[in-house]
């Protein structure tokens, strides 16, 4: 049997292309770790029924010679991104049933490549959560420790990836949510620059902070799966044209460390402790660390929490029981949107739909709204003036992925905040549109994966990829 | 923020709450309000609230599609349809 968990995209497709196994065989391995785990682990929503149909057709290109690296590589999708033709339902009640029209641009591309959709994968409702306690459709568990979260709000992808049950996986990231499950997962997330990617067919939740993004075992996968996916849309008007990667390939890194954003209570002292370690071999290995600070940093977390549910309240406005999903019944049209938007919509998202309304509401608006958007413009200048090279910043800035390693299940579902405060680290990156990578930087003393969050200027995705190769090869 | 304050956001976001939900939504929403109002703290010029660095992004006005090819599909989303049309409750 193949050992999927061994496997990268490039040692598949050379055993593909060798014919050591076929598409169906790794198919079918990865079917047969999901037999074996989904039900405890529930990373699935939905297992496609055709997958060794999409094997034998991707067969077909190896034996014709069109083969790519994407092609019968096992993929396992968010359930907020549409394929045309298959449910999608973004883990909410109000969406049951929801059948996609058309394919998300990203899901054309991986289509045109010959990539498996394996299935449809577990998530926060309408990716607002940190753990995927949130889906209308029961948590997942992670596969490391199953009583414990696997992170979300994609922690199906995370966990599916992590399990076997898929080669790499696509994710969505509005304040955390591909990097904070993968390093729950201990496998690599990342979310690029806010322009990089379409979201055409995307599910929407904050408009101004949403990317898609790889998640995936090494760096080398995400930069694969991120390459086939990026790119100029016309249907997504904030998408740009692929940055030219930088030839000039550094060697060495100058990095640095916000360490007054560290110190603040709820962080772990044995995951400060890895980090701190993490950055001494770093040091070792010859690359440049020094202490920095980004002046509003600190404010992030309330900026996000005020901007993120204003877009939201607006957002799922569209979800009224009249054009799909849900409708409930009711004497007059106003009684049939109240219901069915009550009935559909679980306990979070009704939460950050009153917290959004309130904040953009007459009175309030200056006091937050405005005053959160005038701070998400100054923070992401003070990370802009951070990575200016020539005024002496630095290429990267490391902090922890997350605040602790991935809590058990139910332990902070009574306090939202407690809940909000899991993302204090990477919120800031979808604040300034600034990407990020999350990848495994060891384990707690009870094997729990910890992870590594590299912080790049807007634009400097291709620089970031080439630091966490390195950075790889320096913590193995 | 009181419970009256709730169930008027809710009724301007059309969400029929539970009634024995909203003290607890009161709660959430007061302790995360304690939390974000942080921001009051920082001073900063709110006349710095520019648009930044966007553009608007235009296409032009030509029909892409063929006129009823998305009709069929896009309709079977919807919970009731009538004649090509999506069905409401009557609204006057």
């Amino acid at each position: 049997m193949i050992d999927i968990k061994k496997l990268t995209i490039e040692s598949a497709h050379e055993a593909l292309k060798k014919g050591d196994f076929s598409v169906r065989d790794l198919c079918e391995a990865c079917l047969s770790n999901i037999k074996e785990h989904n039900e405890r682990l529930n990373v699935f929503r939905e297992v496609f029924g055709d997958v060794l149909a999409q094997a034998d057709a991707a067969q077909a290109r190896f034996a014709d010679g069109s083969a790519v690296l994407l092609t019968g590589i096992p993929i396992a999708i968010k359930d907020n991104i549409l394929i045309e033709g298959r449910k999608a339902g973004a883990a909410s009640k109000i969406l049951e049933n929801y059948t996609a029209a058309y394919d998300a641009t990203v899901i054309a591309k991986l289509k045109a490549r010959g990539a498996i959709f394996i299935g449809r994968t577990n998530m926060d409702e309408f990716a607002m959560g940190s753990s995927t306690e949130n889906s209308a459709y029961g948590p997942t568990r992670n596969p490391h420790d199953e009583t414990r979260v696997p992170g979300g709000t994609s922690g199906g992808s995370a966990a599916a990836v992590a399990a076997g049950m898929a080669i790499c996986a696509l994710g969505s990231d509005t304040g955390g949510s591909i990097r904070q499950p993968a390093a729950f997962c201990g496998v690599v997330g990342m979310k690029p620059t806010y322009d990089t990617v379409s979201r055409y067919g995307l599910i929407a939740d904050t408009s101004s902070f949403d990317q898609i993004g790889p998640i995936a075992k090494t760096i080398r996968d995400a930069e694969i799966v991120l390459e086939a996916i990026s790119g100029k849309d016309p249907m997504d008007g904030t998408s740009s044209e692929p940055r030219k990667p930088s030839l000039e390939k550094k060697s060495k890194y100058r990095i640095g460390i916000p360490k007054n954003f560290m110190t603040g209570e709820g962080i772990d002292a044995e995951l400060l402790k890895n980090f701190n370690d993490t950055i001494e071999k770093l040091k070792s290995a010859g690359h440049e660390v020094l202490d920095i600070t980004v002046p509003l940093l600190e404010h992030s977390l309330a900026v996000y929490y005020i901007l993120q549910p204003a877009e939201v309240s607006s957002n799922l406005t569209r979800f009224d029981g009249v054009r799909y999903g849900l409708r409930a019944d009711g004497s007059t049209v106003n009684e049939v949107y109240m219901k069915t938007r009550g009935q559909g919509f679980g306990r979070e998202v009704r939460r950050r739909i009153l917290l959004g309304t309130y904040v953009l509401s007459h009175g309030y608006y200056d006091a937050y709204y405005r005053k959160a958007s005038t701070l998400r413009t100054e923070i992401g200048k003070n990370f802009a003036k951070a990575f200016d090279v020539g005024a002496g910043g630095v290429d990267i800035i490391l902090t922890p992925t997350t605040p602790t390693p991935a809590f058990k299940i139910g332990e902070k579902t009574k306090d939202p905040v407690s809940m909000y405060l899991e993302d204090i680290f990477t919120v800031p990156l979808n604040i300034a549109e600034i990407p990020g990578i999350s990848m495994p930087c060891g384990v707690t003393s009870e094997n729990l994966p910890l992870g590594l969050q590299l912080i790049g200027a807007k634009g400097s995705d291709s620089l970031l990829i080439d630091a966490g190769k390195e950075f790889e090869r320096v913590l193995q | 923020m009181d419970l009256k304050d709730v169930k008027h956001l809710a009724m301007l976001a059309r969400l029929d709450l539970p009634e024995e939900e909203e003290e607890a939504l009161l709660a959430d929403l007061t302790s995360i309000l304690g939390y974000i109002n942080q921001i009051n703290e920082v001073n900063v010029d709110l006349a710095e609230n520019t648009a930044g660095p966007l553009h608007n992004v235009m296409r032009d006005d030509v029909v892409t599609t063929i006129t009823g090819s998305y009709t069929e599909v896009l309709l079977a989303s919807a919970p009731e349809s009538k004649d090509g049309f999506v069905k409401v409750k009557k609204i006057l």
